[in-house]
């Protein structure tokens, strides 16, 4: 019995890290005031580039800083065209996953079925041997120990620095922060890029680490789960644990039912869960309306211009 | 230093203009990624040109694709024009055809095709307007954002879709080949002049038109649009928002469950893995190339057709990868963003040593 929780678990967090990072990147773009919608696209090509660079070099840190700068340079289109054209936000990043899955499906299929770099789990000395606690948190990739640390640190940043306050300020009135002085065109950019960098690394994570290897459907839809997470969590980055996690375990149930063929549940039904339960969630946070409304940045979506 | 400065006056045909620039930036990421790929631009744009108005035989090709992106675009402009983001159709797309299918298959299998004709196009419309009105009652009553749940609902669609042709609804003498049975042929569309165009083409253009008339000709369609436009306004003025959010996304289902209809019925001829290839995406670019105006989406599908088509021909004669549509398709569509942005707004170049310091007001004057 415990040995089944504690493996259910392991998969939780295992499963748990590209929506993690992609929740926490896509928090801090919004918190800039941006809708980024592009997160889907961005962590495909993250994926993509994170493993053709493992491909090519053989080098691990070049493969994952490699799927981040990827997602950041798409992020960055997503920048020019809300920021300097003033186009629609949601259409932009709309469009900015059609363009990533176009690439990722254009550059990548020589890609498939190769080998490339495999980042595997490590235990960490000591930590992991707690028992249960340390063969489910501390017997994984080292994408989840970035995680543990970058959900904090962005919180903290987020809240308790003057970057953050800046950053917020934009978020909530764009015009007020102006008039204070601050850059809102270079903010944003800059909260965009971020969130495309971990779109990217989250991305680099599915390729390199969770399921080594490069299919052009690799994602799933966890860019559009991560961006409902970010609604969920209601953009405290130290939240996103249990949104991702809300993922992670149904994620997890589905292997386990599968490893163990109890038949209680359909496995198509199980496939559906993620999705279908997210969905739900979105229904239960919206409707319990007042925390939502309140922490929602004023100014998410709504372009700056001094001149209107 | 480049700054953008709002125009006092957008031109006319500024729609038209729009699509032009968008075009020309899609020409010319073309030419970039030809050049990169090693292959003339030139060459590569004549393949497809060639490919596509060849021969009538494959521009018919053109129109065959036109179909599904008609309805697909019809649907997503409908809900656009109220401010609803319908991410949803392909999901919607999915259930036409598992509605089609199984009428054709286990409901009527008997039926003439006066009969089954009519009854698969009526219950793939009522499968994808039943899927698009659960993000429509989500939105209407609880006000749960649409992009996402309409979004999350395609994979949903897809898993079933192929839960059935994998298991329960799977042709019993193919081979373990994932896919249903042959339709009955009475519920195969009409193909017209030997090509395989078919009854769904019509159908899809006489739903633009149709379309055109209800938002832009009835009392109805007119207060929709004013929702799209201020729907506090509209509030106030006492539109019903409620009822037409549901109305609105019923339609929209609707549409898009037609293109499966359309698919399955036209072309495929069974529930199989080549329903669900992204013609509810595309349908986001052909109402916003066509400026959501019901007229000029079948125009825009055609255009997004005919790329499909010409990338196909890159495939089989220059041996460049097909997938090269889609990287333009998106291209097509940040294209437009350029062409909206360049003309609400004037490009001034300022020496970056002129550029005033900020006022009080805030306006750099």
């Amino acid at each position: 019995m415990m040995e089944d929780i504690v493996f259910i678990g392991q998969i939780a967090i295992k499963s748990s890290v590209a929506v993690l990072l992609a929740t926490i990147g896509e928090i801090i773009t919004e918190r800039g005031g941006v809708l980024n919608l592009g997160v889907e696209g961005m962590m495909i090509v993250g994926a993509l580039a994170g493993f053709a660079a493992g491909f090519a070099t053989g080098n691990p840190y070049l493969a994952i800083a490699a799927g981040a700068m990827a997602g950041g340079a798409l992020s960055l289109i997503h920048a020019f065209f809300t920021i300097k054209l003033r186009s629609n936000q949601v259409l932009c990043g709309l469009a900015l996953t059609i363009l990533g899955l176009g690439l990722a499906n254009f550059l990548g299929r020589p890609l498939i079925g190769e080998a490339g770099v495999r980042i595997r789990a490590f235990a960490v000395p000591y930590l992991s041997e707690i028992p249960y606690l340390g063969e489910i948190f501390f017997q994984q990739s080292p994408y989840a120990y970035g995680a543990y640390i970058l959900g904090p640190l962005a919180w903290y940043v987020m809240f308790k620095t003057r970057a953050g306050l800046v950053l917020r300020a934009v978020g909530e009135d764009a015009a007020a922060a102006d008039a204070a002085g601050v850059n809102v065109a270079a903010t944003r950019t800059i909260a965009i890029w971020v969130g495309g960098l971990f779109s990217g690394l989250a991305g680099s994570y599915l390729s390199l680490s969770y399921t080594p290897g490069w299919k052009e459907t690799m994602t799933g839809g966890q860019g559009w789960i991560a961006i409902a997470m970010v609604i969920f969590c209601t953009w405290n980055p130290l939240r996103a644990f249990w949104g991702a996690l809300l993922f992670g375990g149904l994620t997890a149930l589905q292997f386990f039912f599968q490893a163990t063929s109890i038949d209680i549940i359909p496995a198509y039904v199980l496939k559906m869960l993620p999705y279908l339960l997210t969905i739900g969630v979105l229904v239960l946070v919206t409707s319990s309306g007042k925390r939502r409304r309140s922490a929602s940045p004023a100014d998410l979506g709504v372009p700056f211009s001094r001149e209107s | 230093m480049i700054r953008l400065v709002k125009k006092s006056e957008v031109t006319r045909y500024s729609g038209l203009n729009s699509v032009a620039i968008a075009g020309f930036i899609a020409f010319g990421t073309g030419c970039i990624i030809f050049g990169l790929l090693g292959v003339n631009p030139l060459t590569a744009y004549t393949v497809m040109f060639k490919g596509v108005f060849g021969s009538f035989h494959s521009f018919s090709e053109v129109l065959v694709k036109a179909t599904p992106l008609t309805f697909t675009g019809l649907a997503v402009a409908v809900a656009a024009v109220m401010m609803l983001w319908n991410i949803g159709a392909e999901g919607q797309l999915v259930w036409g055809g598992i509605f089609a299918a199984g009428t054709a298959l286990f409901l009527l299998p008997e039926a003439q095709p006066y009969m089954l004709i009519p009854a698969v196009l009526v219950t793939a419309a009522f499968g994808g307007m039943l899927w698009a009105l659960i993000p429509g009652v989500l939105k209407a009553r609880f006000q749960v954002n649409e992009i996402l749940t309409t979004l999350l609902l395609n994979y949903v669609a897809i898993i079933y879709m192929e839960h059935l042709f994998y298991g329960p609804w799977r042709d019993p003498a193919g081979f373990g080949f994932p896919g249903t049975a042959q339709l009955p042929e009475a519920a195969h569309l009409l193909r017209f002049l030997g090509t395989r165009i078919h009854l769904g083409f019509p159908l899809a253009m006489l739903c633009a038109v149709g379309l055109f008339f209800l938002l832009n000709k009835s009392s109805w369609g007119y207060k929709v649009r004013v929702i799209g436009k201020e729907q506090k306004a509209a509030s106030y003025a006492g539109f019903n928002v409620t009822g037409k959010t549901l109305a609105v996304m019923a339609i929209s289902g609707a549409l898009a469950g037609m293109a499966g209809m359309a698919e399955v019925c036209g072309i495929h001829y069974r529930l199989q893995t080549g329903l669900a290839v992204g013609y509810g995406y595309d349908g986001i670019i052909v109402a916003w190339l066509a400026g959501l105006n019901p007229l000029f989406v079948p125009l825009t599908a055609v255009l997004l057709g005919a790329l499909f088509v010409g990338g196909e021909q890159l495939q089989s004669v220059l041996g460049l990868p097909s997938t090269i549509s889609l990287i333009l398709e998106a291209a097509l569509l940040f294209g437009l963003f350029a062409g909206k942005a360049m003309q609400q707004y004037r490009l001034v170049f300022i020496r970056s040593d002129s550029i005033p310091e900020r006022s009080p007001a805030g306006r750099p004057e």
